[in-house]
């Protein structure tokens, strides 16, 4: 659909919030939790955390939880009895107060999920979740969004998008037909907005640091170099940090709890960068050490899903750096990729 | 509407045992709702994730031929945490299956050819899915030879299918055990997988060889069929890598861009060759 402009005022956002949840629309949003930000569901706008320029965790739980329960059982003399666990059982929901690198971040999963026999329920989430996402006025020296085809005030993946153009009003911008519907709940909040008006003066200016294609180019060839993924993972622990709040890391494991009759089985996030991830009960392990663990995560994101699902698996927000207990940077890993490779 | 949970199993009850060799059994396993398993096919090639419920789930090829309906069987080793609680389980007891997964062994290409299955171990069952197979349509393909090696002579699995192929004239079956693992009585060869293949003088004219087995055994038995004029893409074999989902989404089972689950498990040697080093 064309987009639509709208101006809407920063004083009239907790009415915008108290409408979306009066008419039955949970809202999750960035929240302050300790030292951390988390994606939670809120109440009111006072709970929301709009001053920080990124949440810890990213947005993906919206669709993708930390943990989901995928099967539900009871067990008697006769046997096991299941009992259907629907993938679409969830609310239409508002995501809220997120930023582009988050709302973009849903396509590397949209195509994970997607692809061959779908994921209904992370495809019936994401279906039945309005995205609102807030461009961003700063960036730090993390981000680099604009080298891996995002931008500050990239609109993909947003069904709606707010730009701060003055110190009491927001640009709002309707991109999709979901976020039409979602702008419908709070029309008479918006005013119309000068179509002239540049949404680039009021968003950060984030630099390009290295040109995509060569990094794809390079990732791709660099399998049997021993040497790079080594160099750049010595100080690599294997916490696994940078994939639990990283937008599009897809990768999850199955677990089963249950007590003497009854018991579920959740899947729950993992990570590539674990030694148990892909060890064999023989104990030979295809990725043995902490330097073939994060070669897979760098070729998985840079040279398996661009060939394979064709969408690149980063989003340049820059948080498996800011996550990372040792200082690992993936900018600069990534910049030593175009700097040090020859193809 | 609801839609479907691509992670929810089949019920399937375990039929009859078979205590194969030391720690390893075969569970026939029929689907709990007749009417899914009506509906049930697979090729032989594909595999499965098995569950234990309040264990988890594990992944076996499909051990019994596509040829025969009704029942599916799975053969394997207790070895793990989920293995052994399936080791615990009773005739009558409830598993869940989900499948079946993967690509196959192209057998319908193969009419007309002779078959060369080279095997070892506990690597027998998906082979022997695709010996059945074939020999349940007899007619379609030429010579039939079969060479398995175990350990010892405990370690041979199928004994009685073994001793069903030897008696057969239609099949050429050539056992073998590592040195020292014969008994007094033991009447096949003794040595290597790899040194007996070579003592056979396999012909390469016309053949596909089917290799599954521990990587050592893979490694010393592909030169083998090379020196007899084997071209890539006449050698067969299937890889298994730790496996969650099946379906390429886990994100464990990749080999390079190539996922064992759903771009394999069944690989020609030329596919091999393109394959980096992460099996």
């Amino acid at each position: 659909m064309e987009k639509e402009l709208k101006i809407l005022k920063y004083s009239d956002l907790p009415k915008m919030i108290e409408k979306f949840i009066s008419q039955g629309y949970p809202v999750l949003a960035p929240v302050h939790k300790g030292k951390i930000v988390e994606i939670e569901y809120v109440q009111s706008l006072d709970s929301i955390a709009l001053d920080v320029l990124l949440s810890t965790q990213s947005a993906k739980k919206a669709a993708f939880p930390k943990v989901e329960k995928v099967l539900e059982y009871t067990m008697n003399k006769a046997g096991v009895v299941q009992h259907p666990v629907d993938p679409a059982d969830s609310k239409e929901t508002i995501l809220f107060g997120v930023r582009p690198c988050d709302a973009s971040g849903f396509k590397s999963l949209d195509a994970i999920f997607g692809e061959g026999p779908s994921d209904q329920f992370y495809l019936s989430k994401k279906e039945k979740t309005t995205i609102i996402s807030f461009s961003c006025p700063v960036a730090d020296e993390y981000c680099f969004c604009t080298s891996v085809g995002g931008g500050p005030g990239n609109t993909a993946g947003s069904d709606l998008q707010f730009t701060s153009v003055s110190k009491d009003e927001l640009l709002v911008e309707i991109l999709t037909e979901k976020g039409k519907k979602a702008s419908r709940i709070f029309a008479d909040l918006l005013t119309e907005a000068n179509s002239a008006i540049d949404k680039t003066k009021f968003i950060a200016d984030v630099k390009v640091v290295f040109d995509l294609d060569s990094v794809v180019a390079k990732t791709t060839a660099s399998f049997g170099n021993a040497e790079l993924w080594l160099e750049q993972s010595l100080r690599c622990i294997g916490c696994g940090a940078c994939a639990f709040v990283c937008p599009t890391c897809a990768c999850f494991d199955f677990q089963d709890e249950q007590d003497t009759k009854k018991g579920v089985r959740l899947r729950l996030w993992d990570s590539c960068g674990f030694s148990l991830f892909t060890l064999h009960t023989s104990g030979h392990n295809p990725r043995e050490v902490q330097s073939q663990r994060w070669r897979q995560r760098i070729m998985h994101k840079f040279a398996y899903m661009p060939e394979q699902l064709k969408v690149v698996g980063c989003e340049g927000c820059g948080r498996c750096s800011r996550a990372c207990p040792v200082d690992m940077n993936i900018k600069e890993h990534l910049t030593a990729i175009r700097e040090q490779v020859t193809v | 509407m609801e839609q479907q949970n691509i992670y929810q199993p089949y019920l399937m009850e375990i039929e009859k045992i078979t205590e194969e060799a030391p720690m390893v059994k075969t569970f026939r396993l029929k689907f709990t709702n007749e009417e899914e398993g009506n509906k049930f096919s697979f090729r032989t090639g594909q595999f499965g994730e098995y569950s234990v419920f309040g264990e988890g789930e594990v992944t076996f090829c499909v051990a019994s031929p596509h040829t025969r309906k009704g029942y599916i069987e799975c053969t394997f080793r207790q070895a793990g945490r989920v293995t052994a609680e399936l080791a615990s389980l009773s005739e009558g007891d409830t598993i869940g299956f989900r499948g079946p997964y993967g690509n196959i062994f192209p057998i319908d290409d193969w009419k007309g050819k002779n078959l060369l299955f080279i095997a070892g171990g506990i690597a027998l069952p998906p082979m022997r899915s695709v010996i059945w197979s074939c020999l349940d349509l007899r007619d379609q393909f030429k010579d039939i030879s079969i060479l398995y090696g175990a350990r010892t002579v405990e370690d041979l699995v199928y004994k009685n299918e073994l001793a069903e192929w030897k008696e057969r004239p239609d099949v050429h079956l050539v056992t073998t055990v590592d040195p020292g693992g014969e008994t007094p009585d033991w009447s096949g060869e003794v040595g290597f997988v790899p040194t007996i293949l070579d003592k056979m003088i396999p012909v390469s004219e016309n053949t596909i060889a089917i290799v599954c087995g521990p990587p050592v055994m893979i490694k010393f038995t592909f030169p083998v069929l090379e020196k007899y004029g084997f071209k890539d893409e006449q050698v067969y074999t299937t890889l298994e890598n730790r496996m969650k989902c099946g379906l390429g989404k886990c994100g464990r089972c990749n080999v390079g861009k190539v996922f064992v689950c759903k771009d394999g498990p069944v690989f020609t040697r030329t596919q091999l060759k393109e394959l980096p080093d992460e099996y």
